[in-house]
């Protein structure tokens, strides 16, 4: 655990050298970016396995001196750390692995290692980050490493504008953060985790202080998580290959926003406000963006209100102060969320399509594919016996325990909606007959498949870590030694988990009545009520909304902006450059070539010298 | 003849100065030019002759000296008619504003 600080230089070495060796390389260099991660991968799971039994390891050195104020860089090894290392340098290997196959015959194939290596690299600094300046600086990073794979496509203007937006976009929330960040620093005179909780917990910060700090941070993690209202990004940075959807935005730093939230957990444990704030806004937006994603036809953009809803999920249990809960779903949706990406990739690597209207009986054509897309749908859904049904029971348990009853009957509501919309999506890719011509079906090769099966793996059993039924012990862990963070298990009632099994169950029946069956017209609902799938199928006009707002607003002032710089800013830049011209200018006529000027100037000059010395007699 | 003070003849130094430096700091033509400076010259040898007489030890060299100015402005003028005739030959002018450059 000393050397975890090693963790990240891997894939920071991976893009180094594939920036300055990738040409050469081209598609050698995929071997050079996965052998590196697995070295990250293998570290991390000793890291882990160590802190296990061992405590908590924190290392630091000093950084800058200024005045009295000590800031240090460093790395810690705490329950939370060591857990997310793993997820993120596993998931981080497998995408590496898949991308070999999926990025094959692409002009800037090392480019895109190059970046994932950089992406890997700030996401695994920024969980292993011990203070809130050292996280900032990862939380930047990493939202580099995202533009750069949105945009990886760049002669697509769509692909241009969603990096933009997505860079912009969670900018919003980073300013948040950074002001939170600061004001925590004013009170508490430190940067440092530790110190900062202990200064709370000792009531050194008043309370509308610590209300405020947390939702200004809690914004940060909006604009990260992509969290209503912040969430307009999410969806349109499917823009990015397949692959770099499955680890940025579903598997890992989408999640930062819910680390950042767990990492400062104690602070917003102690403002009901801000806890109450994070639940409702992650609740809102699980009910919020799964409704979205009952109407959408593109294959990745149904996925990614999926991650928006889930991560929804997370918040809501989070602000529930179901600390385990949120942890918990967070690892076990890395898993069936990249895997969902992943499978999603293949099919589209199969049929070169993302309009799941155009796809439909791949279930016989894609043989591997579709069964592994089939254990990600269950378990996201909520079916008894894969991860997704105890992460999301827990969060369940955690909404009611903590007497949010409405936030759990929205969530039970969202859980319906969920099961719903993924069968809608597998039914309507893997089944029926084929709704366009395919050419050559094929199923994906090996280094496709491979990642996807150890995905699917995980995605049925890392749910038993955290049972009601096998014991607690990922919940029992996670909170060892600090009480702040609640309990490792919430007791509730036994009826809560059926009434998940029969929502999700629900769910999934009227999607096979309506697109597997096809005993209930598709259309039930949209004839009978056109508005409301209008405004849904158009995500509630929130783009639009901001458009004729913001985005016109900002157009104004930089107009504004734009005049005093063009008149008054350059007509004083034009006017200096105008009287030193002038002067030039002037200089210049002196030397103008002919003898009988300077013989002028020489002689007047003689003459003015003249006339002071006759006038002064020689003493001035 | 001694009744002409030193003042008429060094005012008439001066004026002859003064337009032979007026001619030569502002006429164009290049021959006019060299004219003026022979007039500045030459009142340089009017003020030479001049307190070669009234001086406070008169004597004879000033106005040798004068000879010898007037012997060595001839062969000066021989040299720059001589510049003035080559240039001319390559510039076809003698306009003193056209020669402001060393090179062609």
């Amino acid at each position: 655990m000393e050397n975890a600080w090693l963790i990240p230089l891997f894939p920071l070495l991976s893009f180094l050298f594939l920036l300055l060796f990738g040409k050469k390389l081209k598609e050698a260099s995929a071997y050079v970016g996965i052998l590196l991660t697995l070295a990250s991968l293998v570290y991390s799971v000793i890291v882990l396995v160590g802190r296990l039994t061992n405590d908590t390891y924190k290392a630091e050195a000093d950084w800058l001196q200024i005045g009295n104020l000590q800031l240090t860089v460093g790395f810690e090894v705490n329950q939370l750390n060591a857990l997310m290392l793993v997820i993120v340098s596993l998931v981080s290997f497998l995408v590496h692995t898949y991308s070999k196959g999926y990025m094959h015959g692409d002009e800037r194939f090392p480019v895109f290692y190059a970046y994932l290596g950089l992406f890997t690299f700030a996401m695994l600094g920024l969980v292993l980050s011990p203070n809130l300046l050292q996280t900032y600086i990862f939380w930047e990073l990493v939202g580099v490493g995202s533009f750069l794979l949105i945009g990886f496509y760049f002669h697509k203007d769509s692909a241009k504008a969603a990096a933009k937006k997505a860079f912009i976009m969670t900018r919003i929330g980073d300013v948040g953060l950074l002001i939170g960040m600061i004001l925590l620093f004013w009170q508490t005179g430190s940067f440092e985790y530790d110190e900062i909780f202990a200064s709370v917990q000792a009531g050194e910060v008043s309370g509308t202080m610590i209300t405020l700090t947390s939702i200004l941070i809690f914004v940060g993690a909006v604009g990260k998580s992509g969290q209503f209202p912040l969430h307009t990004w999410l969806p349109d940075a499917m823009e990015g290959p397949t692959p770099v959807s499955a680890l940025i935005h579903a598997a890992t730093m989408v999640a930062a926003g819910v680390y950042l939230v767990a990492t400062m957990f104690p602070v917003f444990a102690a403002s009901e406000t801000a806890m109450a704030t994070v639940a409702i806004v992650g609740a809102v937006t699980a009910i919020f963006a799964a409704t979205i994603g009952l109407t959408q036809t593109d294959i990745k953009r149904v996925l990614a209100y999926s991650t928006v809803s889930q991560l929804g999920y997370m918040m809501l249990a989070l602000g529930a102060a179901g600390y385990v809960a949120g942890v918990f779903h967070l690892m076990t949706h890395a898993f069936f969320k990249a895997l969902l990406f992943l499978a999603a990739g293949s099919v589209i690597h199969a049929v070169h399509t993302q309009d799941i209207e155009k796809m439909g009986g791949l279930w016989k054509r894609l043989k591997f594919t579709a069964p592994l897309f089939l254990i990600g749908t269950l378990a996201i859904s909520g079916v008894p016996l894969l991860s997704g049904f105890f992460s999301k029971d827990e969060i369940l348990i955690a909404a009611w325990a903590n007497g949010n009853y409405v936030l759990f009957w929205l969530a039970v509501i969202a859980a319906f909606f969920t099961a719903f919309y993924m069968f809608r999506l597998f039914f309507m890719v893997f089944t029926g007959k084929p709704r366009s011509e395919y050419k050559n079906v094929h199923e994906s090769p090996a280094s496709m498949t491979g990642p996807m099966v150890v995905l699917g793996i995980l995605a049925v059993i890392s749910g038993y870590v955290n049972t009601p039924w096998f014991g607690t012990f990922l919940g029992d862990w996670l909170v060892e030694g600090n009480e702040a963070l609640g309990h490792g298990h919430i007791e509730g009632p036994a009826w809560i988990m059926i009434v998940a099994t029969l929502v999700s169950l629900a769910g999934i029946y009227l999607a096979y009545l309506m697109y597997m069956k096809r005993s209930l017209a598709q259309d039930w609902f949209t004839s009978r009520a056109p508005t409301v799938y209008s405004i849904v199928n158009n995500k509630y006009f929130i783009d639009e909304i901001y458009q004729s707002t913001i985005v016109y607003a900002t157009k104004a002032v930089s107009l504004f902006l734009r005049f005093i710089e063009l008149f008054l800013v350059e007509g004083l830049v034009k006017s200096v450059t105008g009287i030193v011209q002038g002067l030039g200018k002037l200089g210049a006529k002196l030397q103008n070539g002919q003898v009988q000027a300077y013989g002028t100037v020489a002689f007047v000059g003689l003459a003015v010298l003249m006339l002071i010395f006759a006038l002064t007699g020689g003493y001035l | 003849m001694n009744g002409v003070p030193i003042s008429a003849f060094l005012a008439l130094a001066l004026i002859l100065f003064c337009i032979g430096l007026y001619g030569a700091l502002t006429k164009r033509n290049t021959i006019i030019v060299l004219i003026s400076i022979e007039l500045m010259l030459n009142a340089v040898n009017i003020n030479l002759v001049t307190f070669s007489k009234f001086g406070m030890v008169p004597s004879i060299t000033g106005q040798i000296f004068t000879v010898f100015v007037i012997a060595v402005a001839a062969a000066e003028v021989a040299v720059g008619i001589a510049i003035l005739l080559s240039l001319y030959r390559n510039r076809r002018t003698v306009n003193t504003d056209e020669m402001n450059t060393l090179k062609n």
